[in-house]
């Protein structure tokens, strides 16, 4: 593989993710929409539900709204790599996929290319959101806007990875609302998005341990400790690890001669 | 020189044989007809070829590169036209194009004059800003056909690309791949349409997974009309 086509197919691939992207203008404005009604709505009726104690990385008693805000950018990348993921069964379905996989570069890096693109995508969308977010008193550090981009890149490859092995599995288009209730609500809802660990614990000691086995919980600790300019090695660890499993997984799902990809062709 | 050999190629869904033990050879620089009923095995002969899923058994070259062990230079000396249209529906025509020549490394500038070139070739200059979704099919073709060629492969693979186009359509398309031939190009041209066939033409008869017969076209119309040697060797009507 020469490095230039690669680089020049990496550009290209962006550049097409991109223009999709901004062109699909639903897509666009419900991805900023989304975390605002849960941050301008849910949160608020919720603060007053729910009590937060002192919980690193925070060092005072917080609001809900504080305690969401990490949990709610976690979801913006949940929801878009899912999208992404979407959208590649949709190019399977439509055939456009066929000329992505046979131009001359192998397929990991057009797997990852593909990866990179989706978070190139989302991060101006969730940065957006975190300065929007300030008006409803959530103001992390300066810094922390700078120490979770490598964060938020982390746990968007790592969702990305994940809806690309899904990608792989699913046959058709229909398929997907399965992914939304048997996937993403659980991956969500079961984490640490929107209620601590601590919490859960109490209620239903299973729950927490799957909220803790949850690699989209880490993703959002990550991303909270980042934002307040603190590090949380097992957060990273987890999340590097699991997209290391879950990209390795899809690179197999997209083999033309071991994967999914083979049998489903034949279909 | 063999631009395509194909050698104990086989391969099968589940219980089913898609393709039994095929070899074939196409020279360069030649105009190669695959023609077989549908069902034949025509698409997944060209899945493999292309490189979309692996064969079980056999091997495919292009040019002496082998799809299997080789895929980079092979699938770079190739451009492929598929059976159903695999365009970007949300992109303009050009910004199809320019995505199709990143994917084969071509630095923006030549990208540029590739793009410019083979959409006048083929008569689709003034619609490059329009969205590929408001083509007609005839139109997209056009474009799948400048598309494949803007990397300038040494083979192109064309998969049954006329079907619904109308008959002007379909003449100008068929027209335009042979003039390409005679300008050096190789051709796998699949079908399963008779009148697609010219007599100087190299043919392979695929039915059933297996090929039937090979060689050039006037060779099988000897002793009757193409139709009916067709019938003879699949039995069953083009």
């Amino acid at each position: 593989m020469k490095m230039r086509h690669a680089s020049r197919a990496l550009a290209g691939i962006m550049r097409r993710e991109m223009l999709r992207f901004v062109g699909q203008h639903g897509r666009f404005a419900a991805a900023i929409v989304r975390p605002l009604v849960w941050l301008g709505i849910f949160a608020v009726g919720f603060r007053s539900v729910l009590g937060l104690s002192i919980i690193p990385p925070y060092q005072t008693y917080i609001l809900y709204e504080v305690y969401i805000v990490p949990g709610l950018a976690g979801m913006m990348l949940l929801f878009h790599g899912m999208q992404s993921s979407l959208s590649m069964v949709y190019d399977r379905e439509m055939g456009s996929m066929r000329v992505l996989l046979t131009s001359p570069l192998p397929r990991w890096w057009l797997l990852g290319a593909r990866l990179l693109a989706n978070t190139v995508t989302v991060l101006p969308i969730v940065y957006m959101f975190l300065l929007l977010a300030r008006f409803w008193e959530v103001r992390p550090p300066g810094l922390g806007y700078v120490a979770v981009l490598p964060a938020l890149t982390l746990a968007s490859l790592m969702l990305g990875a994940f809806g690309l092995a899904l990608s792989s599995l699913i046959r058709q288009l229909e398929n997907f609302a399965g992914v939304m209730n048997f996937v993403i609500f659980p991956l969500f809802f079961a984490s640490t998005a929107l209620y601590p660990l601590w919490r859960l614990e109490e209620v239903s000691p299973v729950l927490a341990g799957f909220a803790w086995a949850n690699p989209f919980s880490h993703a959002v600790e990550l991303i909270r400790f980042a934002l307040y300019f603190q590090f949380e090695p097992m957060a990273l660890a987890v999340c590097m690890a699991a997209f290391a499993v879950f990209f390795a997984f899809a690179v197999w799902g997209y083999d033309p001669g071991r994967g999914f990809w083979a049998r489903r062709a034949a279909e | 020189m063999t631009a395509l050999a194909i050698e104990n190629l086989s391969h099968g869904f589940g219980s089913r044989q898609a393709l039994s033990t095929v070899n074939l050879s196409v020279e360069e620089g030649s105009f190669s007809v695959l023609l077989g009923p549908n069902g034949a095995g025509k698409t997944t002969l060209i899945s493999l070829a292309t490189g979309l899923y692996s064969a079980q058994q056999g091997d495919i070259h292009f040019f002496g590169y082998s799809i299997r062990r080789d895929p980079m230079p092979a699938l770079a000396s190739l451009g492929v036209v598929f059976q159903m249209s695999t365009l970007d529906l949300d992109l303009t025509v050009e910004q199809n194009l320019v995505y199709h020549a990143a994917l084969h490394g071509l630095p923006r500038r030549e990208a540029t004059k590739r793009i410019g070139v083979e959409l006048e070739r083929l008569d689709i200059d003034d619609r490059r800003s329009e969205k590929a979704r408001s083509l007609s099919g005839g139109m997209r073709r056009r474009v799948e056909i400048a598309r494949a060629l803007l990397h300038q492969p040494r083979f192109l693979i064309v998969d049954e690309a006329t079907a619904g186009l109308d008959v002007a359509g379909r003449q100008w398309l068929l027209k335009h791949v042979r003039s390409l031939c005679r300008q050096g190009l190789s051709v796998l041209w699949a079908t399963h349409l008779l009148d697609e066939v010219e007599p100087g033409d190299q043919l392979v008869v695929l039915h059933r997974g297996t090929v039937r017969w090979t060689g050039e076209a006037r060779g099988l119309v000897s002793d009757g009309t193409l139709e009916s040697a067709f019938l003879q060797l699949t039995g069953s009507a083009a």
